[in-house]
């Protein structure tokens, strides 16, 4: 009787032990077959891209140094306009950076509907959750450069075209941030406030809005950032702004790279000096120091 | 409690309440003062003058419409016919739209009565209900017509151009030519272009008909015309597509591979030597501090425009985002598991690859497949600029200004293909690291 349960363990015991080597190795292959496979697609990626490329990898890696060097060199030269150049482009930068704010602080509202609206448990018309969660899906898979391109062929160059695709895009994927803190809330307060014969707009913003500040504002912040490289790429294609003046006086070419290299400093030193403080505060904002 | 007690706690909680309301009216005071100050900074009044409204116009109704030009060379008096007026879309020899009749004198019929008459010796007559019949002769580079002196604001007239707007459809009259535009919904040889067999047959003919082209099977051949089509090139289109996923998916996966040791370089934990670690800090920061712009402007003088310059740029600034990331995640390691591991008596590199490696996979996954999809938006937007991808071919579409039903169809496919990417990377997500909800 014994001897059979021992037999029978030591069986087990074997076949466990090969069924995990068996698996190990399975695992190993499948684990082989898809870095295999990733490789493959890294390597033939890069064939097709370089392939289709103007100026080929290989030839063009010797000359990344000289366009920034002749930039440089040239900058150098002209180092003493320097300073009078930064403050021409300030205006512009100024744009950017307004284009940016406006377009957070709009798209942060925006958002904020749409999170409350396409957040179970606190939203004012349950049925429609899954109507306001598509619209934010789409706002947020339209890259800005779509809606910027269209209105401004509508409403000529400007801020105002920035303005809005980069607000409509930030709406979409803030609101989808903001649903998921608001999806954490704690549903007290909440209840506590409808047992009052709180209205709708009162219980969020007196049961779920202080619950979920931190995090909004933080994420909002961290939009902030990206918006403000946002709102430089779409200056590039005519929308205001320091990509504007960047483009055209890279289109002058040689001759001008003392004031492409003004610009170059302010957008870098403008992106870092964000960086820096949004991500200071954020910290304090999520860590809970500070308050 | 004393009595100077409570008033002490009154007093500091009324501060209290008042700090708050202050900022409860401030917080939204300063935001109005600064839409305020942007109203007239962006300079909304003004808005107004520069908006173009006829543009919005032509763009919201050619974006879901098409217009067949029946053009007429007033030198040699032939008569063309020809889809958005392009070469690609001209009707073949001796074909012509059924709305239009008649051999000696050609006749338009635009609907609803609004009839326009190409007649001999390259008069032409005008017929709109509710109006006086409109005659009009090119001679040369002038023309003479019957209108009167005060016009209706639907017609404009000189002696060099006469054009005339009715819902039906627009009537342009110059010296050289004479052109209808007839509107129609829809996108117009989506499918097949003239030239083709296929075009006009339906889908059962094409699947179960006769052969069309004796020398190609039906499925076949239907799809070569499709993927060839010439006005909405549709193989022009998926190679842009796929031009932008590849931008997104090399520079992701480059920027992640190169970020990673670095990252190592990086943490506090992995990296003795403080000299280094700052220095990999500060690369990191300055590679996300000059921004993908600059950089595709950079790379863009190295390697010309393509796809390879937007996935290099891209991979350069995200590996300064990824380098960041991927060492916080090292720092925040749960140091149990890397005890655990090395009480058995393993090796520094053991250590590293079942301590650190099994904690760190689902974060640094995560981030990338997110960052994959972020990217694809991103490779959009780098395309237009260093002309690559679906992004050049929305710029250029929306730059000549009048294919907009173009403009609408790549619109449509780049969302498509960010809510694809999305899909995809979490779908990715939830196979390899699992769900979290």
């Amino acid at each position: 009787m014994t001897e059979t349960t021992f037999g029978n363990a030591a069986q087990t015991v074997a076949s466990i032990q090969s069924s995990y080597v068996a698996q190990v190795q399975r695992r190993r292959l499948y684990g082989g077959l898809t870095l295999l496979l990733f490789v493959i697609l890294m390597v033939s990626g890069f064939n097709v891209a370089d392939s289709r490329n103007a100026g080929g990898f290989w030839d063009g890696l010797h000359q990344i140094g000289d366009y920034p060097a002749d930039v440089l060199s040239e900058a150098w030269e002209k180092r003493a306009d320097l300073p009078a150049l930064i403050v021409k482009y300030f205006p512009a930068l100024v744009e950017t950076i307004n284009i940016a704010a406006v377009s957070t602080l709009i798209g942060a509202m925006g958002g904020l509907f749409l999170s409350l609206m396409g957040t179970r448990g606190l939203a004012k018309w349950p049925r429609l959750i899954p109507l306001f969660r598509r619209i934010s899906d789409i706002m947020r898979a339209v890259p800005e450069i779509v809606i910027a391109l269209v209105l401004i062929f509508v409403m000529g160059g400007g801020p105002v075209p920035a303005m809005i695709a980069i607000a409509i895009h930030t709406a979409g994927a803030l609101g989808k941030m903001f649903s998921e803190v608001a999806e954490n809330a704690d549903m007290k307060p909440v209840e506590g406030l409808a047992s009052t014969g709180a209205t709708w707009s009162q219980r969020m913003l007196l049961g779920v809005l202080p619950q979920v500040a931190p995090n909004y504002v933080s994420y909002a912040l961290l939009r902030f950032e990206i918006n403000i490289r946002a709102s430089a790429i779409l200056g590039f294609v005519g929308a205001g702004g320091l990509g504007y003046e960047l483009r055209n006086s890279m289109a002058w070419g040689p001759g001008r790279f003392d004031e492409a290299a003004a610009i170059f400093i302010l957008l870098f030193g403008t992106i870092v000096f964000f960086d820096q403080v949004s991500s200071r505060y954020r910290n304090r904002l999520t860590e809970g120091k500070g308050q | 409690m004393s009595a100077m007690d409570l008033g002490a706690t009154k007093f500091e909680a009324e501060k209290l309440f008042q700090r708050k309301r202050l900022i409860g009216f401030g917080i939204p005071a300063v935001i109005a003062v600064y839409f305020i100050y942007i109203f007239f900074a962006f300079d909304l009044p003004g808005l107004a003058g520069r908006a173009n409204l006829d543009n919005a116009v032509t763009l919201a109704s050619d974006s879901w419409s098409y217009k067949v030009h029946v053009t007429r060379d007033n030198r040699t008096g032939e008569i063309s016919y020809a889809v958005e007026g392009e070469r690609k879309g001209t009707y073949p020899e001796g074909q012509r739209p059924d709305w239009v009749s008649g051999d000696e004198v050609t006749t338009i019929d635009l609907g609803r009565g609004h009839i326009v008459r190409y007649l001999p010796d390259n008069r032409t007559e005008i017929e709109i209900p509710g109006y006086q019949l409109i005659e009009v002769q090119a001679q040369g580079r002038s023309l003479t017509t019957n209108l009167p002196a005060d016009l209706p604001d639907w017609i404009s007239a000189s002696n060099r151009r006469v054009g005339i707007t009715t819902p039906e459809g627009r009537i342009t009259l110059t010296g050289a030519r004479t052109e209808v535009f007839n509107y129609f919904a829809g996108w117009e040889l989506f499918w097949f272009t003239f030239d083709s067999p296929y075009h006009g047959q339906s889908l059962a003919t094409i699947l179960f008909g006769e052969r069309l082209d004796p020398e190609r099977s039906n499925l076949s051949g239907a799809f070569s015309d499709w993927w060839n089509n010439a006005m909405w090139r549709h193989k022009d289109v998926a190679w842009a597509i796929g031009e932008t996923i590849l931008m997104a998916f090399l520079g992701t996966m480059g920027a992640a591979i190169i970020a990673l040791p670095l990252g190592f370089l990086a943490a506090k934990r992995f990296s003795p030597f403080m000299l280094l670690r700052a220095a990999t800090r500060r690369l990191f920061d300055f590679v996300r501090g000059v921004d993908a712009l600059i950089w595709t402007v950079v790379l863009a003088r190295a390697f010309g425009p393509g796809p390879l310059t937007g996935a290099l740029a891209i991979l350069i600034t995200d590996t300064g985002t990824f380098g960041k990331i991927f060492s916080e995640a090292l720092e925040n390691v749960d140091q149990k598991q890397i005890e655990g591991v090395s009480s058995t008596g393993a090796k520094p590199l053991q250590r590293y690859r079942f301590g650190v490696i099994p904690q760190l996979v689902p974060v640094l996954l995560a981030q990338i497949l997110y960052f994959l999809e972020s990217n694809t938006r991103s490779a959009t937007i780098i395309g237009a600029i260093t002309g690559g991808g679906i992004g050049l071919m929305l710029t250029q579409a929306i730059q000549t200004q009048k294919d907009w039903e173009e403009v609408a169809y790549y619109i449509v496919l780049i969302i498509t293909m960010v809510m694809f990417m999305d899909w995809f990377s979490g779908w990715l997500r939830g196979k390899l690291i699992g769900r979290k909800d």
